[in-house]
């Protein structure tokens, strides 16, 4: 990907540090233990937490934010414990995502979970087939309660991130 | 023993026999699970989206375990990481904790321990006191373990095992009798994480470890995680179908496997409900 030293924002590495998760990034000296040991990476080299890291600290923003592979981390830890400069990827990339959720950019599966959430309560329905399949097995019924779910993303304002996005 | 279970979103739904075998075993050891009706998801969802929103569902699920005085177990992972993570932030920081306990009806005061239930049968029982109580050795058992990733990491809010060379489900399933085989790719990630995002790269991950499987032959792979099971076992056959390869590796929860050895009959542990039929494996119990 080329750089446009036009469009970099010297300022946004520091916007990514005020993030929870974020505070770290200065630290990378780019040894790329993370993209050595990324299970995605093995698979799809679109996602190259390594690069992620580079492209932050030269203030690709737009790119960064915009990105589909932002999006790709399956968090599971193996950088975040190996990273001999304490970066927290893992929780940098979640620092990302926050990011770029801010700036009107989620991913569609996540508009579709927080709805899932809003309106079951939980990520699956239960319907009174669960109940009963429950119940059969001696199980105890579940309950949701998605109107509790709605009054805590209202609080939260999370809800305002994904109206942005449609 | 005594402990608030927390099902989260996946275990009852899409994993009742985990929850089945969980409760069976948890009863035969003396280990005491309390249902919170008022439990909710865990925030994990959300966390992507907006990690405060994430802090306030733990936090209130944290608040309704500590009001009825009691720890908190997780039968799934990725529960358990993020209950776990949040409470070590809020226990921590006092300040973040008065933002979040503004949005909550009852307040969180960070008194309660968070554990996934493979650590309490780990640190609590113990594998020799198991031992002690199996009645049926599963011996002649092969089985591969999956730890997982959110069981044991990040390594920093657990340190009960090592990250890079865990020991605990391995001593587990030794206890039963069965032999715990190694394999390559043993701490590889199941890919659940992204199965909403990219399908194609999550069901690539999944195959990397079901290849490793298939060469050492094993009975069945151990989950401890209902999402693990669900990219392992519930998507076996389309990763078969995509890449035109045969598995028919069978995927227990370790519950499962224990109540075999406890002698819990099968049709009790919710085998039924296993996806990929392990016939082979009850055969020989």
């Amino acid at each position: 990907m080329p750089v446009n030293v036009k469009k970099l924002d010297p300022k946004f590495k520091f916007e990514v540090m005020e993030q929870p998760g974020g505070e770290n990034i200065t630290r990378c000296f780019a040894c790329g233990t993370c993209t050595a040991g990324c299970p995605v990476r093995e698979i799809d080299e679109r996602y190259n937490p390594r690069k992620i890291i580079h492209m932050v600290l030269l203030g690709m923003k737009e790119e960064v934010l915009k990105s589909d592979f932002i999006w790709l981390c399956s968090a599971c830890y193996t950088c975040h414990e190996r990273c001999p400069q304490d970066v927290k990827i893992t929780d940098l990339m979640t620092a990302l995502k926050n990011l770029a959720v801010k700036y009107g950019y989620i991913h569609p599966s996540f508009v579709a979970q927080v709805d899932a959430l809003k309106t079951h309560g939980g990520l699956y329905e239960i319907a009174d087939f669960d109940n009963k399949k429950r119940a059969k097995l001696g199980l105890p019924e579940i309950k949701r309660n998605p109107e509790e779910m709605t009054r805590i993303f209202e609080r939260t304002g999370i809800l305002e991130h994904i109206k942005e996005e449609k | 023993m005594r402990y608030a279970l927390f099902l989260g979103c996946t275990v009852p739904v899409r994993g009742m026999n985990y929850e089945l075998s969980a409760r069976k075993v948890a009863d035969r050891l003396g280990i005491e699970l309390v249902d919170i009706s008022d439990f909710s998801c865990c925030g994990f969802p959300v966390k992507s989206v907006d990690i405060k929103t994430a802090l306030v569902l733990s936090a209130k699920n944290l608040a309704l375990a500590e009001k009825e005085g009691l720890d908190l177990v997780t039968l799934c992972s990725a529960c358990a990481s993020v209950l776990a993570e949040a409470n070590e932030a809020l226990k921590e920081d006092e300040e973040l904790r008065n933002i979040i306990n503004q949005e909550l009806d009852i307040p969180y005061n960070g008194t309660i321990e968070v554990y996934h239930f493979v650590r309490i049968l780990w640190e609590k029982v113990g594998p020799q006191a198991l031992k002690e109580q199996i009645t049926k050795p599963l011996s002649g058992i092969r089985v591969g373990a999956h730890y997982g990733c959110h069981y044991i990491k990040p390594s920093e809010v657990y340190g009960f095992d090592d990250p890079e060379n865990p020991v605990s489900l391995d001593a587990l399933i030794e206890a039963t009798g069965a032999e715990s085989v190694w394999y390559d790719r043993k701490l590889h990630c199941c890919g659940g994480g992204i199965l909403g995002i990219e399908e194609g790269i999550a069901l690539a991950m999944s195959k990397v470890k079901l290849d490793a499987l298939k060469k050492e032959g094993v009975d069945a792979l151990i989950s401890i995680c209902p999402f693990c099971t669900v990219m392992y076992e519930g998507n076996q056959r389309k990763i078969e179908k995509t890449f035109d390869t045969k598995y028919g590796i069978p995927v227990l929860y370790y519950t499962q496997l224990l109540g075999l050895a406890l002698g819990i009959p099968p049709e009790e542990l919710g085998f039924n409900l296993n996806r990929v039929k392990p016939k082979d494996l009850l055969a020989k119990v």
